[in-house]
């Protein structure tokens, strides 16, 4: 499958860089030639399945796979490339995130407590005391934690595809869901639910991009994502607490 | 979180650095997927083909190129104005042999390698950087020029330059060429 003209991507979303299109089209390569090395899926790929999702656990189940599973179920050639994509990504995303150190949240400590505005400073609080319910640790475990994810979605996002994250969404315990509604890996493909089953291979990467960039950030995650209609896309980021 | 909204110079490098990386995990995975040197560079050669095909559409837009009446004024074309745009670099052009159809590419620098100090143990054929010939050559053909695009001298394997070797193999013909626009 080829991917569109040129002249398509100068059009939508604005001409990017020039480096950003090297690393747009070595994706694409990549993507094709780390498929063409496994078998094509047998009958058992769920092709009702309107979400697919970059699996990281496969459904063994084959016809009889009930219709909310989250997984892709595929054989096992498939779902070894989207592997293979993704840990080529983590590995990616960890290395660019120790060559970037000023990546790292302001305070190191995640118990560090972070002052609101209008709060007595730090020292003026009792020790003896407990501090306010707002400051508890898991408050702030998990306000460094969207710090992360925002960071994420600006930074990260504005540094690889020259855009924001659309939008951020979480349920404050530990999961989060990123979406972009025009994300540049998917845009050259096609709009709509055309290629809606090919999708999946395009996000594989972006996919342990995000979880190595965490990794590094000193957060353990598992990252999936899903396409409903392309060209936008949704990761889930769910964190995983040791 | 206080943080400067607008840090340019660190996105470019950050996105240089993620093609430079890319590149290397799949360098990588592909000496893992293949044994010998030469299914690697093959690979590497026929994933830059691809690249290259698409790659001079998007040079071509972006550059303003004019017509080329020949093989060198290509080649510095090349040099000078799409390894600069893509890579950032400008490899020195000599031409090899009197019919003016044999070109060399001197790589001083080579950002492709940034992160790579030698090639990995028992893999001294490797072509690291084969992925440009690749683009190189896809991107030629797609302009309807028939080349050889092969490493002469490579750094890595102990040479004291990179160099890489274009071998125009059509005699140019009597009209100009036209330019895609």
């Amino acid at each position: 499958m080829r991917a569109r003209s040129a002249g398509r991507s100068l059009g939508a979303g604005g001409r990017r860089m020039a480096d950003a299109v090297l690393f747009e089209f070595l994706h694409t390569e990549m993507v094709a030639e780390l498929w063409a090395h496994d078998p094509d899926p047998g009958p058992g790929v769920h092709r009702e399945q309107r979400h697919t999702r970059v699996p990281t656990a496969t459904c063994s189940a084959s016809a009889s796979c009930p219709p909310g599973c989250g997984a892709l179920c595929v054989r096992k050639g498939q779902n070894m490339s989207l592997s293979v994509l993704e840990g080529m990504g983590f590995r990616v995303g960890q290395a660019l995130g120790e060559r970037n150190p000023a990546w790292l949240p302001p305070s190191s400590s995640p118990w560090a407590p972070q002052a609101w505005p209008g709060d007595p400073p730090a020292s003026a609080w009792p020790k003896c005391l407990p501090l306010p319910p707002r400051l508890s640790r898991e408050t702030l475990a998990y306000r460094e934690e969207l710090d992360i994810l925002k960071f994420l979605c600006k930074d990260l996002w504005m540094a690889v595809f020259q855009k924001q994250m659309d939008s951020l969404r979480t349920n404050h315990q530990g999961t989060y869901v990123l979406q972009d509604n025009s994300f540049p890996l998917l845009i050259r493909m096609a709009s709509g639910l055309q290629y809606l089953e090919e999708a999946p291979k395009f996000l594989a990467f972006t996919c342990g991009l995000l979880r190595g960039t965490l990794c590094t950030l000193g957060v353990k995650s598992l990252v999936t994502a899903s396409v409903a209609a392309l060209p936008a896309c949704k990761f889930q980021v769910v964190i995983q607490k040791s | 979180m206080s943080r400067p909204t607008h840090r340019r110079p660190e996105y470019r490098k950050i996105n240089k650095d993620l093609f430079v990386l890319t590149y290397g995990a799949l360098v990588a995975q592909l000496c893992k997927d293949y044994e010998k040197d030469e299914d690697v560079n093959k690979y590497l050669d026929k994933m830059g083909y691809g690249i290259g095909t698409r790659l001079v559409e998007d040079f071509l837009a972006r550059s303003c190129v004019g017509r080329c009446h020949s093989y060198s004024e290509i080649t510095d074309i090349i040099a000078q104005v799409a390894f600069k745009m893509y890579l950032g670099i400008t490899p020195s052009v000599t031409c090899n042999n009197s019919s003016r159809n044999e070109f060399s590419l001197i790589l001083d620098k080579n950002p492709l390698v940034e992160f790579v100090e030698e090639l990995p143990a028992g893999r001294s054929s490797l072509c690291y950087c084969n992925l440009l010939c690749g683009i190189i050559r896809g991107a030629l053909e797609m302009v309807h020029l028939a080349a050889d695009v092969t490493f002469l001298q490579d750094r890595l394997k102990g040479d004291s330059v990179t160099e890489i070797g274009i071998t125009f193999l059509k005699k140019p013909e009597e009209k100009k060429y036209r330019r895609k626009k």
